[in-house]
Protein backbone atom coordinates (compact mmCIF):
# COMPACT_ATOMS: atom_id res chain seq x y z
CA UNK A 1 0.00 0.00 0.00
CA UNK A 2 1.45 3.49 -1.39
CA UNK A 3 1.63 6.19 1.85
CA UNK A 4 -1.29 8.22 2.15
CA UNK A 5 -1.36 12.03 0.45
CA UNK A 6 -0.67 15.06 2.65
CA UNK A 7 -1.72 17.91 1.54
CA UNK A 8 -0.36 20.81 3.46
CA UNK A 9 -3.24 23.61 4.31
CA UNK A 10 -1.49 26.85 2.22
CA UNK A 11 -0.84 23.64 -0.79
CA UNK A 12 -3.02 24.77 -4.20
CA UNK A 13 -3.08 22.64 -7.50
CA UNK A 14 -3.65 24.16 -11.19
CA UNK A 15 -6.91 22.97 -12.81
CA UNK A 16 -7.68 23.04 -16.44
CA UNK A 17 -11.07 24.31 -17.20
CA UNK A 18 -11.32 22.92 -20.93
CA UNK A 19 -9.99 23.83 -23.56
CA UNK A 20 -13.02 20.92 -24.38
CA UNK A 21 -15.51 21.46 -21.41
CA UNK A 22 -19.42 21.73 -21.91
CA UNK A 23 -19.51 24.85 -19.51
CA UNK A 24 -17.13 27.20 -21.40
CA UNK A 25 -19.90 26.96 -24.39
CA UNK A 26 -16.79 26.30 -27.00
CA UNK A 27 -12.89 25.71 -26.99
CA UNK A 28 -11.74 27.92 -24.16
CA UNK A 29 -9.19 27.37 -21.91
CA UNK A 30 -9.35 28.51 -18.23
CA UNK A 31 -6.00 27.85 -15.56
CA UNK A 32 -7.34 28.34 -12.48
CA UNK A 33 -4.93 28.10 -9.50
CA UNK A 34 -7.50 26.39 -6.63
CA UNK A 35 -7.26 26.71 -3.47
CA UNK A 36 -10.01 23.45 -2.56
CA UNK A 37 -13.12 24.94 -3.84
CA UNK A 38 -12.09 28.63 -4.01
CA UNK A 39 -10.12 30.18 -7.04
CA UNK A 40 -7.04 31.64 -6.04
CA UNK A 41 -6.12 32.81 -9.32
CA UNK A 42 -7.50 32.56 -13.02
CA UNK A 43 -5.75 32.86 -16.38
CA UNK A 44 -7.99 32.78 -19.33
CA UNK A 45 -5.87 31.06 -22.76
CA UNK A 46 -7.45 31.90 -26.04
CA UNK A 47 -6.55 31.34 -29.81
CA UNK A 48 -7.90 27.57 -30.27
CA UNK A 49 -10.02 28.69 -33.01
CA UNK A 50 -8.58 32.10 -33.97
CA UNK A 51 -8.57 32.01 -37.84
CA UNK A 52 -7.30 35.52 -38.37
CA UNK A 53 -10.27 36.83 -39.46
CA UNK A 54 -8.30 40.07 -39.78
CA UNK A 55 -5.97 39.00 -42.35
CA UNK A 56 -8.31 37.83 -44.56
CA UNK A 57 -10.08 41.22 -44.57
CA UNK A 58 -6.66 42.60 -45.81
CA UNK A 59 -6.70 40.05 -48.46
CA UNK A 60 -9.97 40.14 -50.12
CA UNK A 61 -11.69 42.62 -51.82
CA UNK A 62 -14.74 44.51 -49.46
CA UNK A 63 -17.27 42.24 -50.89
CA UNK A 64 -15.35 39.05 -50.38
CA UNK A 65 -15.12 39.18 -46.63
CA UNK A 66 -19.43 39.76 -46.39
CA UNK A 67 -19.21 36.08 -45.64
CA UNK A 68 -16.42 35.93 -42.70
CA UNK A 69 -18.44 38.70 -40.60
CA UNK A 70 -21.28 35.65 -39.78
CA UNK A 71 -18.76 33.43 -39.35
CA UNK A 72 -17.58 35.48 -35.97
CA UNK A 73 -20.60 34.77 -33.93
CA UNK A 74 -22.73 31.63 -35.43
CA UNK A 75 -26.00 32.93 -32.97
CA UNK A 76 -26.43 36.85 -33.60
CA UNK A 77 -24.66 36.87 -36.86
CA UNK A 78 -27.08 39.36 -38.93
CA UNK A 79 -25.59 42.22 -35.93
CA UNK A 80 -21.85 41.79 -36.91
CA UNK A 81 -22.64 41.54 -41.17
CA UNK A 82 -24.65 44.90 -39.83
CA UNK A 83 -21.70 46.34 -38.68
CA UNK A 84 -19.38 45.92 -41.48
CA UNK A 85 -21.81 46.70 -44.53
CA UNK A 86 -22.63 50.70 -41.87
CA UNK A 87 -18.61 50.78 -41.96
CA UNK A 88 -17.91 50.35 -45.48
CA UNK A 89 -21.10 52.22 -46.39
CA UNK A 90 -19.62 55.13 -44.21
CA UNK A 91 -16.14 54.40 -45.68
CA UNK A 92 -17.62 54.52 -49.24
CA UNK A 93 -19.64 57.18 -49.18
CA UNK A 94 -22.98 54.73 -50.13
CA UNK A 95 -26.51 55.87 -49.61
CA UNK A 96 -29.06 53.00 -48.53
CA UNK A 97 -32.68 52.95 -49.18
CA UNK A 98 -35.04 53.39 -45.97
CA UNK A 99 -36.94 50.11 -46.82
CA UNK A 100 -33.33 48.46 -46.58
CA UNK A 101 -32.75 49.80 -43.24
CA UNK A 102 -35.99 49.10 -41.95
CA UNK A 103 -35.72 45.27 -42.47
CA UNK A 104 -32.22 45.85 -41.47
CA UNK A 105 -33.54 46.25 -38.43
CA UNK A 106 -36.43 43.98 -38.26
CA UNK A 107 -33.44 40.97 -38.91
CA UNK A 108 -31.22 42.70 -36.33
CA UNK A 109 -33.58 42.64 -33.72
CA UNK A 110 -34.89 38.77 -34.34
CA UNK A 111 -31.11 37.71 -34.40
CA UNK A 112 -30.99 39.22 -30.93
CA UNK A 113 -34.10 37.39 -29.43
CA UNK A 114 -32.86 34.22 -31.20
CA UNK A 115 -29.47 34.76 -29.67
CA UNK A 116 -30.40 35.58 -26.13
CA UNK A 117 -33.46 32.85 -26.34
CA UNK A 118 -30.20 29.95 -26.72
CA UNK A 119 -28.13 31.74 -24.25
CA UNK A 120 -30.96 31.50 -21.67
CA UNK A 121 -31.65 27.31 -22.36
CA UNK A 122 -28.03 27.12 -22.67
CA UNK A 123 -27.36 29.87 -18.84
CA UNK A 124 -30.10 27.25 -17.21
CA UNK A 125 -28.76 24.47 -18.64
CA UNK A 126 -24.92 25.11 -16.73
CA UNK A 127 -26.97 25.90 -13.33
CA UNK A 128 -28.53 21.95 -13.74
CA UNK A 129 -32.09 23.23 -15.62
CA UNK A 130 -32.29 21.43 -18.57
CA UNK A 131 -36.21 21.76 -19.60
CA UNK A 132 -36.14 25.70 -20.13
CA UNK A 133 -33.28 24.65 -23.28
CA UNK A 134 -36.23 22.43 -24.90
CA UNK A 135 -38.50 25.50 -24.76
CA UNK A 136 -35.99 28.20 -25.90
CA UNK A 137 -34.81 26.00 -28.59
CA UNK A 138 -38.49 25.42 -29.71
CA UNK A 139 -39.35 29.42 -29.64
CA UNK A 140 -35.78 29.94 -31.37
CA UNK A 141 -36.89 27.76 -34.53
CA UNK A 142 -39.36 29.54 -35.42
CA UNK A 143 -36.96 32.84 -35.82
CA UNK A 144 -34.26 29.89 -38.14
CA UNK A 145 -37.17 29.21 -40.15
CA UNK A 146 -38.33 33.00 -40.99
CA UNK A 147 -34.67 33.83 -41.51
CA UNK A 148 -33.78 30.68 -43.52
CA UNK A 149 -36.83 31.57 -45.61
CA UNK A 150 -35.28 35.13 -46.77
CA UNK A 151 -31.75 34.49 -46.10
CA UNK A 152 -30.89 31.40 -47.59
CA UNK A 153 -29.43 30.16 -44.40
CA UNK A 154 -30.30 29.22 -40.69
CA UNK A 155 -27.13 30.62 -38.90
CA UNK A 156 -23.99 31.68 -40.75
CA UNK A 157 -26.23 34.58 -42.72
CA UNK A 158 -24.87 36.99 -46.07
CA UNK A 159 -28.13 38.74 -46.36
CA UNK A 160 -26.84 42.48 -45.79
CA UNK A 161 -25.13 44.09 -48.81
CA UNK A 162 -23.14 47.24 -49.41
CA UNK A 163 -26.31 49.69 -50.11
CA UNK A 164 -29.17 47.31 -49.50
CA UNK A 165 -30.21 43.60 -49.08
CA UNK A 166 -29.93 40.40 -51.13
CA UNK A 167 -33.92 39.86 -51.05
CA UNK A 168 -36.64 41.20 -50.26
CA UNK A 169 -38.94 40.00 -47.44
CA UNK A 170 -42.16 38.82 -49.04
CA UNK A 171 -45.95 38.57 -47.01
CA UNK A 172 -45.06 35.25 -45.32
CA UNK A 173 -42.19 36.99 -43.81
CA UNK A 174 -44.56 39.47 -42.66
CA UNK A 175 -47.31 36.95 -40.95
CA UNK A 176 -44.58 34.90 -39.43
CA UNK A 177 -42.89 37.38 -37.67
CA UNK A 178 -46.08 39.28 -36.87
CA UNK A 179 -47.59 35.47 -35.56
CA UNK A 180 -44.46 35.07 -33.66
CA UNK A 181 -44.52 38.45 -31.68
CA UNK A 182 -47.55 37.09 -29.12
CA UNK A 183 -45.94 33.95 -29.21
CA UNK A 184 -43.15 35.03 -27.94
CA UNK A 185 -44.77 37.63 -25.43
CA UNK A 186 -46.56 34.47 -23.76
CA UNK A 187 -43.43 32.18 -23.72
CA UNK A 188 -41.81 34.93 -22.11
CA UNK A 189 -43.97 35.12 -19.35
CA UNK A 190 -43.85 31.33 -19.13
CA UNK A 191 -40.11 31.59 -18.26
CA UNK A 192 -40.48 34.13 -16.21
CA UNK A 193 -42.63 31.89 -13.95
CA UNK A 194 -40.73 28.44 -14.65
CA UNK A 195 -36.93 30.00 -13.99
CA UNK A 196 -36.66 33.20 -12.62
CA UNK A 197 -38.49 32.87 -9.38
CA UNK A 198 -36.78 29.53 -8.58
CA UNK A 199 -35.60 29.49 -5.47
CA UNK A 200 -32.33 27.48 -6.29
CA UNK A 201 -31.92 29.57 -9.35
CA UNK A 202 -31.65 32.41 -7.38
CA UNK A 203 -29.86 31.29 -4.46
CA UNK A 204 -26.79 30.33 -7.22
CA UNK A 205 -27.09 33.60 -8.94
CA UNK A 206 -28.13 36.28 -6.23
CA UNK A 207 -24.74 38.82 -5.06
CA UNK A 208 -22.97 36.22 -7.27
CA UNK A 209 -20.18 37.29 -9.31
CA UNK A 210 -20.11 41.10 -8.69
CA UNK A 211 -18.76 43.15 -11.59
CA UNK A 212 -18.33 46.76 -10.38
CA UNK A 213 -19.29 49.92 -12.89
CA UNK A 214 -15.42 50.94 -12.68
CA UNK A 215 -14.16 47.73 -13.23
CA UNK A 216 -16.43 47.41 -16.42
CA UNK A 217 -14.77 50.63 -17.43
CA UNK A 218 -11.17 49.81 -16.85
CA UNK A 219 -11.94 46.70 -19.11
CA UNK A 220 -14.12 48.38 -21.27
CA UNK A 221 -16.84 46.05 -21.14
CA UNK A 222 -20.56 46.69 -22.80
CA UNK A 223 -23.80 44.89 -23.94
CA UNK A 224 -25.68 43.60 -21.20
CA UNK A 225 -22.69 42.70 -18.92
CA UNK A 226 -22.61 46.46 -18.44
CA UNK A 227 -26.14 46.85 -18.27
CA UNK A 228 -26.21 44.61 -15.35
CA UNK A 229 -23.86 47.02 -13.47
CA UNK A 230 -25.99 49.60 -13.40
CA UNK A 231 -24.16 51.40 -16.93
CA UNK A 232 -26.56 53.09 -19.21
CA UNK A 233 -25.13 52.18 -22.53
CA UNK A 234 -26.49 50.66 -25.64
CA UNK A 235 -24.76 51.76 -29.12
CA UNK A 236 -27.99 52.14 -30.28
CA UNK A 237 -28.84 54.70 -28.21
CA UNK A 238 -25.64 56.89 -27.39
CA UNK A 239 -24.80 56.65 -30.62
CA UNK A 240 -27.71 56.46 -33.26
CA UNK A 241 -26.79 54.83 -36.16
CA UNK A 242 -29.21 53.02 -39.05
CA UNK A 243 -33.15 53.95 -38.30
CA UNK A 244 -33.18 53.22 -34.10
CA UNK A 245 -33.81 57.06 -34.11
CA UNK A 246 -37.37 56.43 -35.29
CA UNK A 247 -38.28 53.33 -33.00
CA UNK A 248 -39.33 53.70 -29.53
CA UNK A 249 -37.78 51.28 -26.94
CA UNK A 250 -36.10 51.27 -23.49
CA UNK A 251 -33.00 50.19 -22.29
CA UNK A 252 -33.35 48.02 -19.43
CA UNK A 253 -30.82 48.84 -16.90
CA UNK A 254 -30.03 47.23 -13.07
CA UNK A 255 -27.93 48.17 -10.27
CA UNK A 256 -27.13 44.79 -8.40
CA UNK A 257 -24.02 43.84 -10.68
CA UNK A 258 -24.82 40.35 -9.71
CA UNK A 259 -25.35 37.37 -12.58
CA UNK A 260 -28.82 37.73 -12.01
CA UNK A 261 -29.05 41.33 -12.95
CA UNK A 262 -27.01 39.82 -16.44
CA UNK A 263 -29.92 37.65 -16.30
CA UNK A 264 -32.55 40.15 -16.11
CA UNK A 265 -31.74 42.62 -18.33
CA UNK A 266 -31.32 39.88 -21.31
CA UNK A 267 -34.98 38.92 -20.70
CA UNK A 268 -35.96 42.03 -20.68
CA UNK A 269 -33.91 42.73 -23.93
CA UNK A 270 -36.25 39.94 -25.73
CA UNK A 271 -39.20 42.45 -25.13
CA UNK A 272 -37.87 45.64 -26.52
CA UNK A 273 -36.30 43.63 -29.43
CA UNK A 274 -40.31 42.33 -30.20
CA UNK A 275 -40.88 46.20 -29.67
CA UNK A 276 -39.21 47.44 -31.97
CA UNK A 277 -39.53 44.09 -34.44
CA UNK A 278 -43.35 45.01 -34.25
CA UNK A 279 -42.83 49.27 -34.78
CA UNK A 280 -40.77 48.70 -37.59
CA UNK A 281 -43.18 45.85 -39.05
CA UNK A 282 -45.57 48.43 -38.92
CA UNK A 283 -43.94 51.62 -40.29
CA UNK A 284 -42.13 49.22 -43.38
CA UNK A 285 -42.05 51.51 -45.94
CA UNK A 286 -42.47 50.50 -49.55
CA UNK A 287 -39.31 51.04 -52.18
CA UNK A 288 -36.46 49.40 -53.43
CA UNK A 289 -33.90 47.13 -51.44
CA UNK A 290 -30.78 48.54 -53.50
CA UNK A 291 -30.08 52.35 -54.17
CA UNK A 292 -30.02 52.87 -57.93
CA UNK A 293 -26.41 54.39 -57.88
CA UNK A 294 -24.12 52.22 -56.38
CA UNK A 295 -20.29 51.88 -57.29
CA UNK A 296 -19.67 48.81 -59.31
CA UNK A 297 -15.87 48.58 -57.53
CA UNK A 298 -15.99 49.11 -53.95
CA UNK A 299 -13.42 51.81 -53.38
CA UNK A 300 -13.29 54.04 -50.53
CA UNK A 301 -11.22 57.07 -50.33
CA UNK A 302 -8.25 57.27 -48.04
CA UNK A 303 -8.86 56.92 -44.36
CA UNK A 304 -9.19 55.65 -41.21
CA UNK A 305 -12.98 54.42 -40.25
CA UNK A 306 -14.80 53.36 -37.53
CA UNK A 307 -18.39 52.06 -36.60
CA UNK A 308 -19.52 50.59 -33.46
CA UNK A 309 -22.52 48.53 -33.58
CA UNK A 310 -24.62 47.16 -31.04
CA UNK A 311 -24.64 42.89 -31.50
CA UNK A 312 -26.65 40.99 -28.96
CA UNK A 313 -23.21 40.97 -26.73
CA UNK A 314 -22.34 44.32 -26.71
CA UNK A 315 -20.47 47.07 -28.64
CA UNK A 316 -18.86 45.77 -32.12
CA UNK A 317 -16.56 47.73 -33.44
CA UNK A 318 -15.00 48.01 -36.87
CA UNK A 319 -11.81 50.02 -38.06
CA UNK A 320 -11.00 50.33 -41.93
CA UNK A 321 -7.83 51.26 -43.14
CA UNK A 322 -8.24 52.55 -46.51
CA UNK A 323 -5.26 53.38 -48.86
CA UNK A 324 -7.87 53.68 -52.08
CA UNK A 325 -7.85 50.36 -53.29
CA UNK A 326 -10.38 47.86 -53.62
CA UNK A 327 -8.82 45.82 -50.55
CA UNK A 328 -8.59 47.50 -46.86
CA UNK A 329 -5.54 47.95 -45.81
CA UNK A 330 -6.42 47.62 -42.31
CA UNK A 331 -9.75 45.41 -40.86
CA UNK A 332 -10.27 45.63 -37.60
CA UNK A 333 -12.77 44.28 -35.36
CA UNK A 334 -13.54 44.80 -32.12
CA UNK A 335 -15.23 41.85 -30.65
CA UNK A 336 -17.41 42.83 -27.34
CA UNK A 337 -16.76 39.35 -25.62
CA UNK A 338 -13.07 39.92 -25.84
CA UNK A 339 -13.46 42.65 -23.50
CA UNK A 340 -16.01 40.96 -20.96
CA UNK A 341 -14.07 38.10 -21.01
CA UNK A 342 -11.01 39.75 -20.24
CA UNK A 343 -12.99 40.80 -16.78
CA UNK A 344 -13.19 37.17 -15.78
CA UNK A 345 -9.74 36.53 -14.40
CA UNK A 346 -10.16 39.18 -12.06
CA UNK A 347 -13.96 39.15 -11.64
CA UNK A 348 -13.39 35.28 -10.30
CA UNK A 349 -10.72 35.17 -7.87
CA UNK A 350 -11.59 33.79 -4.22
CA UNK A 351 -15.16 32.91 -5.57
CA UNK A 352 -16.09 29.23 -5.39
CA UNK A 353 -15.67 27.35 -9.03
CA UNK A 354 -19.41 26.65 -9.47
CA UNK A 355 -20.39 30.19 -8.71
CA UNK A 356 -17.74 30.93 -11.40
CA UNK A 357 -18.92 28.80 -13.78
CA UNK A 358 -22.28 30.18 -13.21
CA UNK A 359 -21.21 33.54 -13.81
CA UNK A 360 -19.15 32.78 -16.96
CA UNK A 361 -23.01 31.63 -18.66
CA UNK A 362 -24.04 35.14 -17.18
CA UNK A 363 -21.10 36.35 -19.56
CA UNK A 364 -23.00 35.30 -22.52
CA UNK A 365 -19.71 33.96 -24.23
CA UNK A 366 -19.38 32.86 -27.87
CA UNK A 367 -15.94 31.50 -28.33
CA UNK A 368 -15.50 32.23 -32.15
CA UNK A 369 -15.94 35.59 -31.50
CA UNK A 370 -12.87 36.34 -28.78
CA UNK A 371 -10.67 34.21 -31.35
CA UNK A 372 -11.78 35.66 -34.46
CA UNK B 1 -19.72 69.30 -23.68
CA UNK B 2 -17.38 67.00 -22.90
CA UNK B 3 -15.79 67.19 -26.74
CA UNK B 4 -14.30 70.02 -25.94
CA UNK B 5 -13.08 69.89 -22.14
CA UNK B 6 -11.45 66.74 -23.72
CA UNK B 7 -9.96 68.10 -26.61
CA UNK B 8 -8.67 71.42 -24.39
CA UNK B 9 -7.33 69.11 -21.82
CA UNK B 10 -5.34 67.32 -24.43
CA UNK B 11 -3.94 70.28 -25.96
CA UNK B 12 -2.25 71.31 -22.96
CA UNK B 13 -0.01 68.45 -23.45
CA UNK B 14 1.17 69.70 -26.68
CA UNK B 15 4.15 72.73 -26.24
CA UNK B 16 3.08 74.06 -29.41
CA UNK B 17 -0.64 73.19 -30.18
CA UNK B 18 -0.77 72.90 -34.15
CA UNK B 19 -3.97 75.00 -35.77
CA UNK B 20 -6.26 72.44 -37.07
CA UNK B 21 -7.48 74.34 -39.76
CA UNK B 22 -3.80 73.53 -41.46
CA UNK B 23 -5.08 69.73 -42.13
CA UNK B 24 -6.90 68.57 -44.91
CA UNK B 25 -9.80 66.47 -44.05
CA UNK B 26 -8.59 63.18 -45.92
CA UNK B 27 -11.81 61.59 -46.69
CA UNK B 28 -13.34 63.77 -49.21
CA UNK B 29 -13.83 61.92 -52.41
CA UNK B 30 -11.52 63.52 -55.38
CA UNK B 31 -12.99 64.75 -58.97
CA UNK B 32 -10.86 65.88 -61.41
CA UNK B 33 -7.31 66.11 -61.81
CA UNK B 34 -6.38 69.37 -59.94
CA UNK B 35 -8.31 67.94 -56.63
CA UNK B 36 -5.76 65.05 -57.25
CA UNK B 37 -2.61 66.62 -57.77
CA UNK B 38 -3.68 68.75 -54.33
CA UNK B 39 -4.54 65.65 -52.34
CA UNK B 40 -0.89 64.49 -53.54
CA UNK B 41 1.08 67.40 -51.98
CA UNK B 42 -0.55 67.74 -48.86
CA UNK B 43 -0.38 63.58 -48.09
CA UNK B 44 3.56 63.38 -48.82
CA UNK B 45 4.25 65.94 -45.63
CA UNK B 46 4.06 63.41 -42.73
CA UNK B 47 1.62 64.50 -39.99
CA UNK B 48 2.50 66.36 -37.12
CA UNK B 49 0.91 65.99 -33.67
CA UNK B 50 -1.36 67.39 -32.40
CA UNK B 51 -5.55 66.89 -31.72
CA UNK B 52 -7.82 66.87 -34.63
CA UNK B 53 -11.57 67.42 -34.60
CA UNK B 54 -13.21 64.91 -37.17
CA UNK B 55 -16.35 65.08 -38.36
CA UNK B 56 -18.18 62.22 -36.67
CA UNK B 57 -20.74 61.58 -39.92
CA UNK B 58 -17.72 60.69 -42.25
CA UNK B 59 -14.96 59.07 -39.98
CA UNK B 60 -17.06 57.41 -36.93
CA UNK B 61 -15.40 59.24 -34.57
CA UNK B 62 -14.95 62.91 -32.96
CA UNK B 63 -10.68 63.33 -31.86
CA UNK B 64 -8.08 62.44 -33.79
CA UNK B 65 -4.94 62.51 -31.45
CA UNK B 66 -1.37 61.76 -32.77
CA UNK B 67 1.51 62.19 -29.75
CA UNK B 68 4.61 60.40 -29.45
CA UNK B 69 5.45 57.48 -27.23
CA UNK B 70 6.54 59.25 -24.91
CA UNK B 71 3.83 61.28 -24.35
CA UNK B 72 1.24 58.49 -24.35
CA UNK B 73 0.70 57.95 -20.71
CA UNK B 74 -0.52 61.71 -19.82
CA UNK B 75 -2.88 61.70 -23.03
CA UNK B 76 -4.51 58.27 -21.83
CA UNK B 77 -4.61 59.36 -18.00
CA UNK B 78 -6.18 62.12 -19.08
CA UNK B 79 -9.30 60.35 -20.76
CA UNK B 80 -8.88 57.94 -17.77
CA UNK B 81 -9.52 61.00 -15.58
CA UNK B 82 -12.39 62.05 -17.90
CA UNK B 83 -14.57 58.41 -17.46
CA UNK B 84 -13.58 57.01 -20.74
CA UNK B 85 -13.69 53.34 -21.29
CA UNK B 86 -11.12 51.56 -23.61
CA UNK B 87 -12.62 50.05 -26.52
CA UNK B 88 -9.53 48.59 -28.68
CA UNK B 89 -5.98 48.71 -29.68
CA UNK B 90 -4.34 47.47 -32.53
CA UNK B 91 -1.58 48.43 -34.50
CA UNK B 92 -1.21 49.58 -38.67
CA UNK B 93 2.24 48.93 -40.38
CA UNK B 94 3.65 51.62 -42.66
CA UNK B 95 5.53 49.80 -44.49
CA UNK B 96 6.22 52.85 -47.12
CA UNK B 97 7.24 54.89 -44.06
CA UNK B 98 9.10 52.33 -41.99
CA UNK B 99 7.07 52.70 -39.29
CA UNK B 100 4.52 50.97 -36.71
CA UNK B 101 1.54 52.95 -35.89
CA UNK B 102 -0.16 51.88 -32.60
CA UNK B 103 -4.04 53.27 -32.50
CA UNK B 104 -6.19 53.53 -29.40
CA UNK B 105 -9.78 54.05 -29.17
CA UNK B 106 -11.66 55.41 -26.30
CA UNK B 107 -15.13 55.79 -25.70
CA UNK B 108 -17.35 56.86 -22.89
CA UNK B 109 -20.71 55.50 -21.51
CA UNK B 110 -22.88 58.63 -21.92
CA UNK B 111 -25.39 60.07 -24.30
CA UNK B 112 -22.80 63.56 -24.49
CA UNK B 113 -20.67 60.85 -27.19
CA UNK B 114 -17.21 61.65 -27.05
CA UNK B 115 -14.69 58.84 -29.38
CA UNK B 116 -11.26 59.42 -29.27
CA UNK B 117 -8.51 58.11 -31.45
CA UNK B 118 -4.98 58.12 -30.12
CA UNK B 119 -1.99 57.35 -32.35
CA UNK B 120 1.18 57.24 -31.89
CA UNK B 121 4.13 55.80 -34.06
CA UNK B 122 7.04 53.45 -33.75
CA UNK B 123 9.62 52.71 -35.89
CA UNK B 124 9.23 49.18 -37.62
CA UNK B 125 12.81 47.88 -36.33
CA UNK B 126 12.40 47.55 -32.77
CA UNK B 127 9.28 48.68 -32.33
CA UNK B 128 8.39 49.33 -29.15
CA UNK B 129 5.78 51.72 -26.62
CA UNK B 130 4.70 52.01 -23.04
CA UNK B 131 1.84 49.84 -22.07
CA UNK B 132 -1.06 51.34 -20.53
CA UNK B 133 -2.17 48.21 -19.00
CA UNK B 134 -1.87 49.91 -15.53
CA UNK B 135 -4.46 52.77 -16.26
CA UNK B 136 -7.00 50.45 -18.14
CA UNK B 137 -6.39 47.17 -17.31
CA UNK B 138 -8.52 46.27 -20.08
CA UNK B 139 -5.65 46.71 -22.58
CA UNK B 140 -3.39 43.56 -21.28
CA UNK B 141 -5.29 41.41 -24.03
CA UNK B 142 -5.53 44.37 -26.79
CA UNK B 143 -1.77 45.00 -25.83
CA UNK B 144 -0.54 41.06 -26.16
CA UNK B 145 -2.70 40.84 -29.28
CA UNK B 146 -1.19 43.84 -30.64
CA UNK B 147 2.06 41.93 -29.87
CA UNK B 148 0.90 38.67 -31.35
CA UNK B 149 0.30 40.67 -34.84
CA UNK B 150 2.70 42.80 -35.35
CA UNK B 151 5.80 42.59 -33.05
CA UNK B 152 5.28 45.72 -31.13
CA UNK B 153 6.97 45.84 -27.38
CA UNK B 154 5.26 47.21 -24.71
CA UNK B 155 7.34 48.06 -22.49
CA UNK B 156 6.24 47.17 -18.61
CA UNK B 157 3.64 45.02 -19.60
CA UNK B 158 3.37 41.70 -16.98
CA UNK B 159 3.01 38.92 -19.26
CA UNK B 160 3.68 39.63 -23.16
CA UNK B 161 3.41 36.16 -24.58
CA UNK B 162 1.30 35.03 -27.12
CA UNK B 163 -2.23 35.41 -26.33
CA UNK B 164 -4.29 34.43 -29.76
CA UNK B 165 -1.56 32.69 -31.82
CA UNK B 166 0.39 29.81 -30.84
CA UNK B 167 2.52 30.01 -27.45
CA UNK B 168 5.36 29.31 -29.63
CA UNK B 169 4.55 31.58 -32.48
CA UNK B 170 7.53 33.62 -33.54
CA UNK B 171 6.07 35.34 -36.72
CA UNK B 172 3.48 38.47 -37.35
CA UNK B 173 0.77 37.67 -39.13
CA UNK B 174 0.03 41.58 -39.81
CA UNK B 175 3.38 42.89 -41.05
CA UNK B 176 3.18 43.62 -44.88
CA UNK B 177 5.90 41.40 -45.47
CA UNK B 178 4.67 38.17 -43.38
CA UNK B 179 4.52 35.54 -46.05
CA UNK B 180 3.15 32.46 -44.50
Amino acid sequence: MSAPIHIRPDETFTLNVGPQHPATHGVLRVKMEMDGEYIVKAETVLGYIHRMHELMGENRTYPQVLPNLSRLDYLGALGYTHGHVLAVERAAGIEVPERAEYIRAITVELNRVASHLFWFGAFVMDLGGFTPLMYAIEDREYILDMLEAITGSRLTYCYYRFGGLYNDIDDDFIAAAKAFIPRLRKSLKKYDGLVTGNIIFRKRLEGIGPISAEMCRKYGATGPVARGSGIDFDVRKNEPYSVYPEFDFDIPVYHECDSLARYKVRMDEMEQSLRIIEQGLEKLPDGPIMPKKKPKLIKPPKGDYYQAVETARGSFGIRIVSDGTKNAYRFKLRSPTYSNMHMFDEACEGMMIMDALAMMGSLDLVIPEIDR
Amino acid sequence: MIKDTVKQALEELFPVPEPVAEEAPPVEAAEGEEADAKKKEKKEEPRVNGVLERDYDTVGYHLDVQLDPGELLAAVLVLYKAEFFIESITGVDWIKEDQLEVVYDFSRYDFDQCRVVIRTRTPRTEPSVPTISKIFSGANWHERETHDFFGIKFEGHPHLIPLLLPEDADFHPLLKDFKP
